[in-house]
């Protein structure tokens, strides 16, 4: 199974890459561009099978060190 | 010999690969039968110009590169010089262009894994870096985007190791607008006496891979390197390789740990054309055989072939042969840092290349004739024409205030402040960081756990030599000599990156010839040997050729590094005092073209033997601790030098020395001279011994105040020069400057 | 003072803050590699600056979950002074003995250039050699250096005094101007509630002599000689 992981920057929490991503699209036109937010995700293969076991498996990744909750929040998604 | 599922070597396969008609001929006559695929790709990169230098080897031959201090010159990973008390110097600066304009940050980056490498292979860990950068005009649609991108590369790669980046120039000139340059300069230490060279030794002697994992990052990047740009260039992206600085710095830590032993025969580097060239060179070198078990090389990708791993520029790799039964040891060392280790082979006496992969045999050719019998091109070239002097009346001062034109100049790209590109770089990391970028006309670092400091440069004038290509190369030189020795610094020796455009143009040959010949006269007058370097050709996009641009690496010894002297004024109330004779010369100054609108005229005259007397006149006396600032005089001429240490220090000067100078005298870039500033009761000793020495000396003023004034042309401020200086480069990036129309 | 100093794959300027502690120490600090789970007797834990594993995922993530930084929480618990500087500041929000974040700069690109700094605490054993509000220069690198923390815990940070240094402008005065990476209310060092763990930003072994062009880090480690001696 695999799990992919996206993290993003808490709302509230400044984001000057989002910020400088929207003024280069607003520069190149895009008008009708609102805020933007800048996160990553972490792809995961996974040997497990179960998928309430690989949630909670990538849940505690993710809280021990794929995001920082200080700043950061998670979302995780299991494919396959 | 023909392995399955590579396809057949055919002349259009040959071609395509970039090998003209004769060398094919030759490769088929070398082999002896059908070549298979894998051994068409290995001549491929072989006999590029990167690897074989064919246009380039005969006049490269012609510098000097032998001196009492060279410990090893040219053809190894990088150049060695004796520095004293059992230390070595080891240097080298490599051209990352072609990649870099494709994908800029991870061309810039990769260039500077490379050129460490080149060194920590050597034994030395690298403990500076520099970088020569050319762009195109910056109103150019793509430079903004190139210069973040180089910038944000280097700095990744550079800050990342643990490096500093103490200095460098950039320059822009739409003759770089297809064909940036990015130069990349690395110095190591080392002890003398432990030195690693690449030839191979000892029949039977394990062949180790240590590093990262091989991937398809970057095949052909050696042929693309060679060719000429079309506009299609970016869709070359993929063959551009990523840099892992991470991996780096592990693997200097570990390759340091076992240079410590006595484990290793030699090593190499896997840069341009990878595992082919460190294998072939490090076996002709050592006149030896050598045999792969391919199978056994770490990859990161499934399926690869072995045509793909043998020409593979994965980043972070290096070949070495260790002595018999210390694969162990080695291993442990490297799997403590956390890096693939693996024995893939082993040297034989055949004097060939076997490469074997899942029990087939994919070449088998001899490695002496790859290496020796690559071909060697005297390409017919043309001296370049030398223009017409300018006409006399050019040195009058135009009727727009002084102030005006020294603000112009000091903002104007070549001269404008390079803060916005070097505060990206960590320039102290390492903590023996004397002076960095914009604190002294080179940059200064001490050598760990001594007293002693290297200075180190790079230079180079492109519009100098585009229009006379034997003074600029020969200025060049005496410039990286002068600006060492504006620090107080002996000039030890050169580290050299020829970049030029085709040369099978014979105009673009011809530039180079001339520049060989002007560097070659003037290493020979400054004793200061080529110790290392690179060539880059095929520097053009749609038939237009970037300047030539011979950079110099310049690297100097100071006993005590404490006694580097900055540029920056240090008190007011010091004399101000010009050493070296000025003539107002005009020609290709950015004067002329900044002001005038004019690129013209010959470069200024290089009078080596002039060069050399003033120069030791000046580390004479800053060895004896009697300036407290020096700058050399280049760029932009007397009044811009003096403009420079004023903004550095926020201090001004009254110059009453320079009154009734004409544009000429103020903006001239007349050769070899330097201004220094000293304690008024040094400025007598100083003038005596210009005196004996037969140094022109003269007084321009005394430092203080917040403006540069006392010569008839009112109060010019600091203030507003730093601003102008300051503000242009952060402008242009922040897309704020209204585009020249 | 006995110290030791963290090293991390791609920690950096583990040397630097050697030669500065020995300068001060007149003893060279015991360099423990990030595998280690034992820690010699030591009255100080530093952790350099660097790239730790690269800064790959986040500054500092990944060397804050390594086996030392397991035993270097344990110390702290028992008082042992930590201090973390760049990179090591970085590993000590990361591994939760200091409050926030430090996230990308402001101005998105790595700086690196003395900035001018306030010392805002005097109390601990870090910056006792200092005069309270006395403005020095410091040297910065860094890409992710822009402190972040909720309004509560910054109002607590100041309320308890845990503000060990801010970055001021060339007036003295903590601005926009002269907040070089948009640190929240220009934070560029803070205490751990007890003041035994100070994370810094700027460098202070790399002004610890003249040739550095400032010497206005000396202090700092007097101040801990003198506290931990």
């Amino acid at each position: 199974m695999k799990a992919k992981v996206h993290v993003t920057l808490k709302k509230g929490v400044l984001d000057p890459q989002g910020k400088a991503i929207g003024n280069a699209l607003h520069s190149l036109g895009f008008g009708n561009v609102g805020e933007v937010r800048q996160g990553k995700v972490i792809e995961i293969e996974l040997a497990e099978t179960d998928r309430s076991k690989a949630e909670a498996a990538v849940r505690t990744m993710c809280e021990k060190l794929l995001a920082n909750t200080v700043i950061e929040d998670y979302a995780v998604e299991l494919v396959g | 010999m023909s392995p399955r599922n590579e396809p057949a070597v055919t002349a259009e396969l040959a071609a395509e690969h970039g090998l003209s008609d004769e060398e094919y001929a030759l490769m088929l006559r070398l082999v002896g039968r059908a070549p298979t695929f894998t051994e068409l790709g290995i001549f491929s990169v072989m006999w590029s110009e990167h690897c074989s230098y064919k246009s380039s080897k005969v006049w490269l031959k012609t510098l000097p590169t032998t001196g009492p201090r060279v410990i090893c010159g040219p053809g190894e990973n990088a150049g060695v010089v004796d520095i004293g008390d059992g230390l070595a110097a080891v240097f080298k600066m490599e051209s990352h262009n072609h990649p870099s304009f494709i994908e800029p940050y991870q061309g810039a980056a990769t260039g500077v894994g490379g050129i460490l490498r080149d060194v920590f292979t050597m034994g030395a860990r690298p403990v500076a870096n520099m970088n020569a950068l050319r762009f195109g005009a910056p109103d150019h649609p793509k430079t903004k985007h190139l210069v973040s991108g180089v910038v944000a590369g280097i700095g990744g790669y550079g800050n990342c190791v643990g490096v500093p980046t103490v200095g460098g120039e950039t320059n822009f000139h739409p003759a770089y607008n297809g064909n940036i340059l990015v130069n990349a300069m690395t110095v190591g230490i080392a002890r003398a006496d432990r030195i690693f060279y690449s030839a191979a030794a000892g029949i039977g002697n394990p062949v180790v891979y240590v590093g990262s994992k091989t991937g398809r990052d970057g095949i052909h990047g050696a042929t693309m390197a060679s060719a000429e740009f079309s506009e299609d260039a970016e869709e070359k992206r993929p063959t551009v390789q990523v840099g892992d600085p991470f991996t780096e710095k592990l693997l200097i830590e570990a390759c340091m740990e076992l240079m410590a032993t006595d484990a290793i025969v030699a090593i190499q580097d896997m840069g341009a054309a990878g595992l082919t060239s460190s294998s072939v060179e490090m076996a002709g070198k050592g006149g030896l055989g050598i045999e792969l078990e391919l199978d056994r090389v770490p990859q990161r990708e499934t399926g690869m072939t072995p045509y793909e791993i043998m020409l593979s520029e994965s980043q972070e790799r290096m070949l070495m042969i260790l002595k018999p039964g210390r694969e162990a040891e080695a291993r442990a060392i490297f799997e403590k840092w956390e890096l693939d280790f693996a024995v893939i082979g082993r040297l034989t006496d055949s004097g060939r290349l076997v490469l074997k992969m899942h029990g087939e045999t994919y070449c088998d050719i001899e490695i002496a004739p790859l290496v020796e019998a690559s071909p060697v091109y005297e390409r017919p070239w043309e001296p370049t024409p030398a223009r017409a002097e300018l006409e006399p009346a050019l040195g009058a001062l135009p009727a727009r205030p002084v102030a005006e034109l020294l603000k112009t100049l000091v903002a104007c790209p070549d001269l404008a402040s390079k803060r916005w590109i070097w505060e990206q770089y960590d320039g102290q990391v390492g903590a023996d960081t004397i002076y960095r970028s914009g604190q002294a006309d080179a940059g200064v670092v001490r050598v760990h756990g001594t007293n002693k400091a290297l200075a180190i440069t790079t230079d180079c004038t492109p519009r100098y030599c585009v229009a006379d290509p034997v003074r600029g190369g020969a200025q060049a030189v005496a410039e990286a000599w002068r600006n060492l020795t504006a620090t107080g610094a002996l000039p030890l020796a050169v580290t050299d990156n020829m970049n030029f455009g085709n040369p099978q143009k014979p105009r673009i040959m011809g530039q180079f010839v001339g520049a060989i010949q002007g560097m070659a006269e003037a290493c020979r007058a400054l004793d200061f040997p080529v110790v290392s370097g690179n060539v880059s050709l095929y520097n053009e996009t749609e038939g237009q050729a970037i300047l030539p641009t011979p950079a110099i690496g310049g690297l100097g010894l100071l006993d005590d590094g404490a006694g580097a002297v900055p540029l920056a004024f240090q008190a007011a109330g010091h004399a101000v005092l010009l050493l070296g004779a000025t003539d107002g010369h005009l020609g290709q100054s950015l004067y002329l073209r900044e002001i005038l609108g004019r690129e013209d005229g010959p470069p200024p005259p290089v009078d080596l033997a002039v060069e050399r007397r003033n120069g030791d006149l000046v580390r004479g006396l800053i060895r004896d601790g009697l300036v407290a600032a020096c700058h050399d005089v280049s760029d932009g001429g007397l009044l811009v030098a003096l403009a420079e240490m004023a903004m550095a220090a926020r201090m001004g000067a009254e110059l009453p020395g320079l009154a009734g100078a004409d544009a000429g005298q103020l903006f001239g870039e007349d050769q070899g001279r330097y201004v220094i500033a000293c304690p008024a009761d040094a400025a007598a000793e100083i003038a005596r011994r210009a005196g004996e020495a037969g140094v022109p000396c003269s007084s321009l003023g005394t430092t203080g105040g917040t403006a540069l004034t006392g010569f008839g042309h009112g109060a010019i401020s600091v203030d507003e020069l730093r601003r102008a200086n300051e503000g242009w480069l952060p402008a242009l990036m922040a897309g704020e400057l209204a585009p020249v129309v | 003072m006995k110290a030791a100093v963290i090293v991390f794959p791609g920690s950096n300027c583990d040397r630097d803050l050697s030669v500065a502690l020995e300068r001060a120490t007149g003893t060279p600090p015991k360099m423990v590699w990030h595998r280690e789970t034992e820690l010699p007797p030591v009255d100080l834990i530093a952790v350099p600056g660097g790239f730790s594993y690269g800064d790959y995922l986040r500054s500092g993530a990944m060397a804050a979950q390594s086996p030392v930084m397991r035993t270097v929480v344990e110390h702290a618990a028992k008082g042992v002074r930590v201090l973390g500087v760049c990179n090591g500041f970085q590993v000590l929000t990361e591994a939760r003995l200091l409050p926030g974040a430090l996230m990308r700069n402001a101005g998105l690109k790595f700086v690196s250039r003395p900035v001018g700094l306030r010392v805002e605490n005097v109390e601990s054993d870090f910056t006792r050699g200092y005069e309270a509000g006395q403005r020095i220069h410091i040297p910065v690198a860094h890409h992710d250096g822009n402190y972040f923390a909720d309004e509560a815990t910054l109002d607590r940070l100041e309320g308890e005094g845990r503000v060990a240094f801010r970055y001021v402008d060339e007036d003295g005065e903590p601005t926009a101007d002269g907040n070089i990476n948009g640190s929240a209310r220009n934070i560029a060092g803070i205490l751990n509630e007890s003041r035994t763990v100070l994370g810094l930003m700027p460098h202070p072994e790399r002004a610890v002599e003249p040739l550095h062009g400032g010497t206005d880090g000396q202090p700092f480690f007097r101040s801990l000689v003198e506290a931990l001696s």
